[in-house]
Parts: structure tokens; C-alpha cells; sequence
């Protein structure tokens, strides 16, 4: 017996990317070079990190803060910067309430100062840029999909991606500047002037379906666990197939 | 130790139960899982085991009820930091599966396998000896869809992502094979005791 087991059943399994195990074991120090403000709740932390090995878009990695006592509180957050940035990576937090490692990076941190990082982990939720993407993000749920929109923008793929984005309102909607002809963005609370609110929906689903590129859809979805819910719900009604639908759940 | 500038962590309770790098839920449960949650009826749900064993079988919802009942109560991890304490899952202890089917004395590892294609590999020794439970309640009421019901396997004292959701099956062998996460980075064992996260831990 030594062929590897494949279960009966259908599961994402095409383009498992390999992860290099050495640097998902190894902590390293990363060094915060910068802060820029996305929202009024989210800010986008650079760092510089020289032995980075480089990710794939969608991966993230592990965070560890150290207090003097000892006590470690170690988070996961995705990259949002494209592999492109050598020496470099971009995290955006949503400063959550009553937060632990969120509540520092919003309140305490200031560029100098450094924090421990582990990574790039999963070969799952990631996207080497190889076939048409279909990305739908809510909230901070967007963060490693913008490393993918980042990615493809950077190398002129042509390769097909959209990305839906549900965001509460236009102020906060993150990384707002950065969107393109390729997103469509939905609001659930408020919303500019003449544009609706309301949930994602099969409305705005359904049409990315019907033009099917090459190939199909590889689709991504992220954000929180009752956003990754509906919306993977709203794509197996319009018809995507299961074992093509990879999905990050923040929590 | 790499202290951080002006961290100085949540005030906390000195808790014991805490492995290395945890912290505690409470009453949250988050959900993690890759694959979208299948919508899978009791009477579609089966068990099986195979590979290595006298006599391969499967059960289905009502074979599998008709085993002695058996609970877990005590604390689950998972690797992306969160404990839950005191969680009380009801099901059947897997001794009794594999009791049935008899698993060759070569049998060293087991892959788990769910009815979404989900794999994860474990030593027989951990799934063997009042360890490891096939459960459908959590808390006394049937175990939710997005927590892996209608029926998931769980072994506490690895890290969670061991505890495979929809079970579908066991396919017993005489060597390791890593599974989904595994092939993705993360440990082979998983003892959260010992923090073994990723591969290299
Ligand atoms: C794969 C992955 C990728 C992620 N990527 C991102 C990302 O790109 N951006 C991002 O912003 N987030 C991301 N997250 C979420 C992130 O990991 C953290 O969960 C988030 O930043 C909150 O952490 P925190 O320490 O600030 O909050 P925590 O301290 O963990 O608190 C979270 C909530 O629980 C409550 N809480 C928890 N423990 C206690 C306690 N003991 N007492 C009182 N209240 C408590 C807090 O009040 C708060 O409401 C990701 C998660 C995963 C799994």
C-alpha cells in the first residue's frame, strides 16, 4: 500500500500549491516601516521582513506579540501585498473591539517598532495566478484578495478576475481607491447616492456566472465565517461547483 | 524572548487547562473549514471503515445510533489559537467501530475522511483507547451543520483540525500519509500540548 488514499468523494484538491516548510516553522522578526489608514476601523501595517521567502496571493501567516511577562497572544492574518514586494509585506487589521493583537496595532504600534511572524502558511486558499478568478470578500475579507487583484495588475495577466466586495458603507470600505472595472461593490448599510443597499445577492452572482470563462471559475471566498456561508451558498445556487470553491473564514 | 513594546497581552486569569499559545473562547465557537458546509441529511450520513482490517464495514445513521452511546466532556484546541473549555459532545466512542472491524496487527495509521473530501491522518494509537468519539450532539442538541454535523469524528487532545467534520469513513494502513493540512503545511500529529502547528514544530 503505497499509493495516497483519495477519498471518494469531490474536494478542492487542484492547485495545492507546496509550502515551504522551513519557513512556516521558523519565526522571524518583522519590522514595522509604516501605518496607512484604510477606514476609520481598518489601517494597513507595512513591514520590512529581509528573509521573507515570498508568498503566493491569498496566503497568510501567523502574527506573535510578546509582553514582558512572557505571555504571547499569536493571530493569523492574511498578506494583502503582491509576492512582488521583495523584503516586504503588508497586513491590514480591522481594529476590533476589546481586541487583543488588533488593539495593539491600532493604539501602540508606531513604525520601529517590531513584531514575530511565521510563514507563508496554506497552499489552499491561494492563487498563483493560473486560471480565471472569481473573489468575493466582505469586510477585511478582502485583504488577501486584493494581494491576488495586486498580483494580477502587477504582471499584466490576462487571465480572467472579478471580485465582488461587500463592504458596510463607502467609508468603510477598504482599499477603496484601489478597485477597478474588475469589482463590483455591494453596500449593506449605506451607500452613495443612487446606489442600493442591501445584501449580496444570487443578482449579483448570477451574471459572473453566466459568463463562464475557460476553464471555469476557481472562486474565493473570505471574510467572516456567516459571510463565508451565504455567499458560497449564493454561488452553489448559480450553479458553481463545490470542489471549485476555496474559502477563508476569519472566525 | 522577543518582548514587544507596550504589549502587555489581556489581564488573565492564571489558567492551567491553556496550552502553549492558546487563548480562550469562551462562548464563541468559531468555524473553520475550507470547503463549502455540505447540506447533509441524517439519512444520508454513513460511516465506514476499510483498509486493513478482518471486515470492512459501513453504517449508516440508525446502525451507527444502535452502538452504546458514549460522551466526551473536556476542552478542544485548535490551531489557529482558540480553546473552548467544558464542551460535552455525545456519540459513540470509535473502540466500538473499530472493535467491529478488527484492524490487522500491521495497522499502524488511519486517514479520516469526510463526505466533502476533507482528509486528515492519525495514528491508530490516537484514535484507539477511549480517545477519539464519532459524535452527533454538542451540548445535548444535535451537533450543527457548520460544526461538522450531522455527525463529525473528534479527538480532543489533538488540535481540532484532526477532528474531521462530516465524517464519511476511516481507511486504516500500515504507514503515515498526510492528509489535506498536512500536505498544506501544518503538522503531521498535531499535539497541541507540545504546539505542534506547522510541519518543522
Ligand atoms: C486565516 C485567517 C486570516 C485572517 N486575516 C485577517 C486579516 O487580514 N485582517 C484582519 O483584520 N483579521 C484577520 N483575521 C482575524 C484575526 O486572526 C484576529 O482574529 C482578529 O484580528 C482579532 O484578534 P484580536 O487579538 O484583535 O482580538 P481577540 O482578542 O482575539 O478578540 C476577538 C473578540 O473576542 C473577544 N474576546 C476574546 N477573548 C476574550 C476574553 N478573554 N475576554 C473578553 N473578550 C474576549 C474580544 O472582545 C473581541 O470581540 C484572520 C483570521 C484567520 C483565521
Amino acid at each position: 500500500m503505497t499509493e495516497t488514499f483519495v477519498p471518494p468523494t469531490a474536494f478542492a484538491v487542484p492547485g495545492r500549491i507546496a509550502v515551504n516548510n522551513r519557513a512556516a516553522a521558523t519565526w522571524q522578526t518583522a519590522t514595522l516601516t509604516e501605518i496607512r489608514r484604510e477606514t476609520p476601523h481598518a489601517a494597513t501595517f507595512r513591514f520590512a521582513v529581509p528573509q521573507w521567502t515570498g508568498h503566493l496571493p491569498g496566503q497568510h501567516l501567523m502574527l506573535r506579540l510578546t509582553a514582558e511577562d512572557g505571555y504571547v497572544a499569536q493571530r493569523h492574518y492574511s498578506i494583502a501585498s503582491p509576492p512582488g514586494d521583495a523584503g516586504h509585506i503588508e497586513l491590514t487589521l480591522d481594529h476590533v473591539e476589546g481586541g487583543e493583537v488588533s488593539g495593539w496595532f491600532h493604539t501602540v504600534a508606531r513604525p520601529g517598532d517590531s513584531v514575530e511572524v511565521r510563514g507563508p502558511l496554506s497552499g489552499f486558499f491561494a492563487w498563483p495566478g493560473d486560471r480565471p478568478a472569481l473573489l468575493i470578500g466582505a469586510g477585511s475579507g478582502v485583504v488577501p484578495l486584493m494581494s491576488m487583484l495586486r498580483h494580477h495588475r502587477a504582471r499584466a495577466l490576462d487571465v480572467p478576475l472579478r471580485l465582488l466586495v461587500s463592504a458596510r458603507s463607502p467609508e468603510e470600505l477598504i482599499y477603496a481607491r484601489e478597485y477597478g472595472a474588475e469589482t463590483m461593490l455591494v453596500f449593506t448599510r449605506g451607500a452613495p447616492h443612487g446606489v442600493p443597499v442591501g445584501r449580496m445577492a444570487a443578482v449579483h452572482v448570477a451574471p459572473l456566472l453566466a459568463e463562464q470563462p475557460r476553464g471555469g471559475w476557481e472562486a474565493y471566498v473570505c471574510g467572516s465565517n456567516g459571510f463565508a456561508e451565504h455567499a458560497s451558498r449564493l454561488l452553489v445556487e448559480a450553479g458553481q461547483p463545490v470542489d471549485r470553491i476555496r474559502i477563508e473564514r476569519f472566525g | 524572548m522577543n518582548v514587544t513594546r507596550g504589549f502587555t497581552g489581556r489581564p488573565r486569569a492564571h489558567n492551567t487547562g491553556l496550552p502553549p499559545g492558546q487563548y480562550d473562547a469562551g462562548d464563541d465557537w468559531p468555524v473553520l473549514a475550507a470547503e463549502v458546509t455540505p447540506d447533509l441529511a441524517p439519512a444520508d450520513w454513513t460511516f465506514g471503515i476499510d483498509g486493513l482490517v478482518a471486515e470492512p464495514r459501513t453504517w449508516d445513521w440508525e446502525q451507527a445510533h444502535a452502538l452504546p452511546a458514549s460522551a466526551y466532556e473536556g476542552d478542544i484546541h485548535c490551531v489557529t489559537s482558540w480553546s473552548k473549555f467544558g464542551v460535552r459532545f455525545g456519540g459513540v466512542s470509535l473502540d466500538a467501530f473499530l472493535d467491529t472491524v478488527r484492524p490487522d496487527a500491521t495497522a499502524t495509521h488511519a486517514v479520516a475522511y469526510s463526505h466533502t473530501g476533507y482528509t486528515t491522518n492519525l495514528p491508530l494509537a490516537d484514535l484507539t483507547g477511549g480517545r477519539a468519539w464519532i459524535v452527533w450532539e454538542y451540548d445535548g442538541k444535535p451537533l450543527p451543520a457548520e460544526h461538522g454535523g450531522p455527525a463529525r469524528l473528534i479527538v480532543p487532545h489533538l488540535y481540532f483540525w484532526k477532528s474531521a467534520k462530516w465524517i464519511a469513513g476511516l481507511r486504516i494502513l500500515d504507514h503515515d500519509e498526510p492528509g489535506f493540512w498536512e500536505q498544506n503545511g501544518y503538522h503531521a500529529r498535531g499535539n497541541p500540548w507540545e504546539e505542534q502547528r506547522y510541519s518543522g514544530d
